[in-house]
């Protein structure tokens, strides 16, 4: 089975509408192929270091394939706009300017990583970029966009809330729960449905009655803006842009963003990618639909050819992102007792202390 | 008796797969249980062998898997609803507290709830905070259900067979670093080996140090005993495998012997198996104590990702050995 989304075309009419409205500049096209072949040269480098032990741990998801659906829409935000996600979240952490060597250190469990070492792959966050974070349960940071949402609202600020959810999430309480919320209280948030096809391994038709994800918004009178094809960063652009503008004045929306994964759920699920169906379905995608490729033939149809500005910036992220696992590297680890207490609570006092801890001279 | 070393994981898939063949009524739902064969590989094999109806793939809801399987109790089926690992079933805690536990009770007798909750547990590997729990005790702390933690592939086995075929509720929890460990099964073993809901088991002797464990304690716990027999301290390793009910007279009779205890868990001090145990302790056996009774357990510190403070906040045998030292 093949999983591509033969519906698109039913919603050709919502992506065109959109396209009469934003029309990013030159510019702006050749700072989304910076921001794109960034993220996937260091999801790529993340994956090459896992494969060498140099990024440990259980979990690390990756955006390789997704490119398209964060930088579109995250384009159609300004500077004083919220944005949250899971756990697949190096690229849109990337995208909001986090400095790549904090997060490759965050990978690698440092000191100087964006937590601190304290959060590692799944939980990168930058408040100076109103970056409030990726999560590891799923569903669970829904509430939260919820509340940063409130925020704005409660003081008056037209400032939105940009939200990544995945399609496995859209089944869990916590979807609903928050989608409704946002409704009655006309919440400025921006839910974005990240549907990759998957949650892990369970296809989006077994897993969801309604397998238009977007309209699960009209059950809670929330304007839909449809469904995108994300790997077209123009097209999510125009519809984010719409959604945003919608979001700021009025209250909450849903976008459905439809995307694919290249590396499978995350590192430690080898299964997935040995079955040969989806390696064949991974291939058509890659040779079809490949974001960055699209993205490429755009420009280049619109401005001719700008090969010299694109492999600049190739050569960039493969500077950058070689300079980030040099930095991360060469960085401390956290190692004491101090390291591991610091920050369970403002103040940060050992609230209980074990044997070991006592013996380890912490009182 | 002829034994063979087998991973937890595979007894515990053994027990499941041949209480499905014995019982029509038991059926498996869970995420990814199914067509990708269970994210632990307990349930590899099983949609093959016994179909959709049978095995079931969830959405990612685990309210409904934990509600649904109260209710398909009541009426009358066997569920084993999987969660994915414990950290998640705490999106299910109010169907497991107020429901799976309790609608025997609210109802006078009414119903039954014969259901299993299986669920990876336990911290390790750098799962970060919200995935890095062993939080039994929480589940243990209502009374309606039982909670069972084995520590070896044969306790596994016939513990969870026990659970499936009691009528009560019982959340079953598999140690995620104790899956691929290889313990000895007898090979002519009875398809009817049932351990006995609440029964503890002596898994080392010895007459000077009780250590009381379960799960993945145990194996710190009978490290430290190995340590400590070097230096001629003989500890008896306790492995009260339930949680609820609670073996203490197990703890009573080793304690009785060895006059001092030390008591070893995975999970966070506070409010804990170690607290529940020495509580227990110090009420009913003050006049055989010649030492206070000691805890090891993690910080009291959600867990870090990174490498180094992570093992830090884990207890393992040498902490274990460090504190029975403290007593002798
Ligand atoms: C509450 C909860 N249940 C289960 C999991 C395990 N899990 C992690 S990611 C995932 C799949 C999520 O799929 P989706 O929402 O489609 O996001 P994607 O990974 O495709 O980006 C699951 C089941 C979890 N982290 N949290
Ligand atoms: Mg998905």
């Amino acid at each position: 089975m093949v999983y591509f989304p033969t519906y698109m075309d039913a919603h050709a009419a919502v992506i065109k509408e959109g396209k009469a409205m934003g029309s990013p500049s030159k510019e702006m096209l050749l700072d989304w192929y910076r921001q794109m072949v960034l993220i996937r040269e260091f999801e790529e480098t993340c994956h090459q270091l896992y494969e060498e032990k140099r990024i440990t741990g259980v979990y690390l998801h990756l955006y390789s394939g997704h490119e398209a659906s964060g930088v579109g829409s995250m384009a159609a935000l300004r500077k004083t706009d919220h944005v949250i996600t899971a756990y697949r979240d190096h690229g849109i952490a990337l995208i909001l300017g986090m400095d790549p060597k904090a997060v490759m250190a965050e990978m690698m469990g440092k000191k100087t990583g964006s937590s601190g070492g304290k959060g590692g792959s799944m939980h990168l966050a930058s408040k100076d970029h109103n970056f409030w974070g990726g999560y590891a349960i799923v569903g669970g940071h829904l509430p939260l966009a919820a509340g940063i949402a409130l925020e704005a609202r409660y003081r008056g600020k037209d400032d939105v809330t940009m939200t990544y959810v995945g399609d496995g999430a859209t089944n869990n309480g916590y979807f609903h729960e928050s989608l409704n919320m946002s409704a009655i209280w006309d919440l400025p948030v921006i839910w974005i449905i990240e549907n990759n096809g998957y949650g892990m391994g369970t296809e989006v038709e077994r897993a969801s009655g309604q397998i238009e994800l977007h309209r699960k918004a009209e059950a809670y009178g929330i304007k839909s803006f449809g469904r995108v094809d994300a790997q077209n960063a123009l097209d999510v652009y125009a519809v984010a842009s719409k959604a945003v503008e919608y979001a700021r004045t009025k209250g909450p929306a849903v976008i459905e963003h439809v995307t694919y994964r290249y590396r499978g759920h995350g590192v430690s699920d080898k299964q997935y990618d040995a079955r040969d169906d989806m390696s064949a379905e991974l291939r058509e995608w890659m040779d079809t639909r490949e974001p960055i490729k699209i993205l490429r033939d755009c420009i280049e149809s619109k401005y001719g050819d700008v090969g010299d500005v694109l492999a600049q910036h190739r050569d960039d992220a493969k500077r950058i992102v070689a300079e980030s696992v040099a930095f991360a590297e060469a960085s401390e680890m956290p190692s004491s007792y101090e390291d591991l207490l610091r920050n369970t609570y403002v103040g940060s006092e050992l609230v209980y202390k074990t044997e070991a801890s006592v013996g380890a001279g912490i009182d | 008796m002829a034994a063979r070393n087998i991973a937890m994981r595979e007894a515990i898939r053994r027990a499941l797969r041949e209480e499905m063949h014995r019982d029509e009524n038991v059926f498996v739902m869970g995420e990814e249980v199914a067509y990708w064969q269970g994210t632990h590989r307990v349930t590899r094999g099983f949609l093959e062998e016994f179909g959709e109806r049978r095995v079931r793939d969830t959405p990612i809801s685990e309210m409904a898997i934990g509600g649904a399987a109260v209710g398909a109790a009541m009426a009358g089926l066997r569920p084993v609803a999987e969660f994915m690992t414990i950290n998640f079933a705490f999106l299910a805690l109010d169907a497991i507290a107020n429901h799976a536990a309790k609608v025997r009770y609210f109802f006078d007798g009414m119903f039954k709830v014969p259901l299993v909750y299986r669920a990876a547990s336990g911290w390790g590997n750098q799962a970060t905070a919200s995935h890095s729990h062993a939080p039994e005790p929480i589940f243990a702390h209502f009374p309606g259900i039982y909670v069972g933690c084995p520590s070896n592939s044969l306790d596994a086995y016939g513990m969870l067979k026990a659970s499936i075929r009691d009528d009560n509720p019982v959340l079953f929890t598999e140690s995620i670093a104790l899956y691929p460990k290889p313990s000895p099964m007898p090979e002519d073993l009875e398809e009817d080996y049932l351990i006995p809901i609440g029964k503890g088991d002596i898994k080392r002797e010895g007459g000077d140090v009780t250590l009381v464990a379960y799960a993945r304690g145990v194996d710190w716990a009978l490290g430290a005993a190995r340590q400590l027999a070097r230096d001629g301290v003989e500890a008896e390793v306790v492995d009260l495998r339930w949680l609820r009910p609670l073996d203490m007279e197990l703890v009573y009779k080793s304690f009785k012997k060895t006059n001092r205890c030390v008591i070893v868990e995975e999970s966070l001090p506070m409010y804990s198996f170690g607290g529940e145990v020495a509580a227990n302790l110090q009420e009913n056996m003050f006049d055989y104590m010649d030492a206070p009774i000691k805890r090891v357990a993690a910080e009291d510190v959600p867990l870090p990702y990174s490498k180094d403070i992570e093992l830090l906040a884990l207890p393992n045998a040498q902490k274990v050995v460090d504190v029975v030292k403290e007593i002798l």
